[in-house]
Order: C-alpha cells, then sequence, then structure tokens
C-alpha cells in the first residue's frame, strides 16, 4: 500500500515537474526543474527495483548531462524575452497533440492488457537479489561487444564536442608540429658571402665546391 | 506491487509533455534538446517497466546504452550550439536560415 502511494505522490510530482519545464519563462528554471524529474524518475525506478539504473540516472544525468545543460545556458547570453515570445496558437496544437497521445496509448494500455498475467505478475524481489550484479554479469559476458561500441561512441562524442568547441585566438603561440616535421634547410639556414673584417684587399673566393656546405 | 499499467500511463504523459513541449519552445534551441531528455526518459520508463514484469534484464541493458547515447547526443548537441551561438549571437530556431531548408 505504501508502495502504491509513493508512486502516485512520485508520479504527480515528475509531471508537474514536466509541465513546469516546458512552460517556465528562464531556462535555468526548466533545467532544473528537469534535475527534479531525473531524480524523481530514479526515485520510482527504484520503487520497481531497478537499482542499478536508477543510481545511474542520477550520476550520469544530473552529475554530468544536466550541469553541462547548465553551465551552456549559464554561460550564453540569451536574450530570455526574445526567444521565449509565445505562440499560443502552437501551444494550443502541442496540447491537442499530446492529449491526442495520452488518450491512444492510455486507451490501449487499459484496455487490451488489464486481462493478461504480465500486468500484476511481478513479484517483489528477496532480498539477496542483486540487480548490479544482473545487470554486470550479463553486461561483461552477453553484452561485451555493445559495451566496447559504447565506450568508443562516447570517445568519439568527446573528441568531437572538444574539436567543435575549440577556438583558435589570435596571438596564441603554439606548436606545429606537421610544420615544424616538413621544415627544409633552406627555409632556415641562407649562406651569405661577405667579405672578411679587416684590412686585407679582397681575395678571389675560390668557387664553393658544393652546395651543402654550412658557413 | 505497483501494476504495469500505471508506469506505462506515467510514461505515456511524460512522452506527451516533452512532445508538447517541442511545440511551445519551438524557437529556444536549449529547450528542444532538454525536451529531447525527457522524451529520452520516457522511454526509458518503458524499457525498465517491461523488464521488470516481464522478468527479462535484457531490456535494463538497453537502457544503459540509451543512457550512453543520450550523454553523447547532448554533448554534441551542445557542442554545436555553442559554435552557433558564438558565430550569429543568437539560439532562435528561425534564425538558422541558411540551408534555405
Amino acid at each position: 500500500m505504501l508502495v502504491e502511494v509513493l508512486f502516485w505522490i512520485f508520479a504527480s510530482v515528475l509531471a508537474i515537474a514536466a509541465l513546469g519545464m516546458i512552460t517556465v519563462r528562464n531556462p535555468v528554471h526548466s533545467a532544473l526543474l528537469l534535475v527534479l524529474c531525473f531524480f524523481t524518475s530514479a526515485a520510482i525506478w527504484l520503487l520497481i527495483e531497478a537499482e542499478f539504473l536508477a543510481v545511474v540516472l542520477i550520476l550520469v544525468y544530473v552529475g554530468a548531462v544536466m550541469v553541462l545543460f547548465l553551465f551552456v545556458v549559464m554561460m550564453l547570453d540569451i536574450n530570455v524575452e526574445e526567444v521565449r515570445a509565445r505562440v499560443t496558437r502552437y501551444a494550443l496544437f502541442g496540447g491537442v497533440v499530446a492529449g491526442v497521445v495520452v488518450f491512444e496509448i492510455v486507451s490501449v494500455v487499459w484496455t487490451r492488457s488489464l486481462g493478461l498475467d504480465v500486468t500484476t505478475g511481478a513479484q517483489a524481489q528477496p532480498a539477496t537479489y542483486s540487480n548490479t550484479a544482473e545487470l554486470g554479469a550479463l553486461l561483461y559476458t552477453q553484452y561485451v561487444y555493445p559495451f566496447e561500441l559504447a565506450a568508443v561512441l562516447l570517445l568519439i562524442a568527446i573528441v568531437a564536442a572538444i574539436s567543435l568547441t575549440m577556438r583558435k585566438r589570435a596571438g596564441l603561440k603554439q606548436q606545429n608540429v606537421s610544420k615544424q616535421v616538413a621544415v627544409r634547410r633552406e627555409d632556415r639556414v641562407r649562406i651569405v658571402k661577405m667579405q672578411a673584417e679587416g684590412a686585407e684587399p679582397p681575395q678571389p673566393a675560390p668557387e664553393p665546391s658544393s652546395t651543402g656546405k654550412a658557413p | 506491487m505497483i501494476p504495469l499499467n500505471w508506469l506505462l500511463i506515467v510514461s505515456s504523459v511524460l512522452f506527451a509533455i516533452s512532445v508538447a513541449g517541442m511545440f511551445i519552445n519551438r524557437k529556444n534551441l536549449i529547450l528542444l534538446l532538454m525536451c529531447v531528455e525527457l522524451l529520452l526518459l520516457a522511454v526509458n520508463f518503458n524499457f525498465v517497466a517491461f523488464s521488470r514484469y516481464l522478468n527479462d534484464i535484457n531490456g535494463q541493458i538497453f537502457v544503459f546504452f540509451v543512457l550512453t547515447v543520450a550523454a553523447a547526443e547532448s554533448a554534441i548537441g551542445l557542442a554545436i550550439l555553442v559554435v552557433l551561438f558564438r558565430e550569429r549571437r543568437t539560439i532562435n530556431v528561425e534564425d538558422m536560415s541558411t540551408l534555405k531548408g
């Protein structure tokens, strides 16, 4: 009974936070309400015994992605009033689309699955059950190649994000390794002939036997 | 335990709210990215719920990968957003008409 009450509390907090996220004017408030959405979702996932994913949701989303969002929102000086010029026509249209989506899914879910065992069949796991151990056992055996691919994907994302946002400043002193490697002797050393300092009259210098002789 | 229906309904409400958010905030690129995150969360809700009620943990593995891809997507999206703001001094979607789309 307590679980059901908690579920409805979390679900209503989730819906209200999501509604607030799409309607408040300030993007910082939107990001914070999205953080609240992720927290309550993690709580609901804990209620249905998916502990590892709940923790990962908080660590990855709240800890990394939303901090990135907040950082970008605060770093860019966005003119809120200009951007959020509201068009009520589109708000009405969006509300109609959302209502149709909810109506369709609810009608399907409510009518089609009432008689099935699967909707009520989940039993609480025993106290020795470890969601993390189960996931890890599967992730490092059967899904080890997709896991590696996910790591490569994250690496590509890091490289792409850095290379997109890196900016060349004027007057910045830095090495250009390819230019350093490609340099030739003629670019750096110039051989000039000049008179030796002193009182002697100039003597005819011998012809240089090879061009590659440095002074 | 909570019936599966309730979870699916909460998920669909979340999905619909984020779709409506895309219509309402259709000028602000940051809010659009946030709505995408909320939409992926709604989908993950379905995965977790079905994985739990069908006693098949593969669904939760899938959520793990969706989280990975979503993190990569938002990182690159925000990087593109920063570059765009640096070039154009605006993140209004309607100002981005260079491609004449």
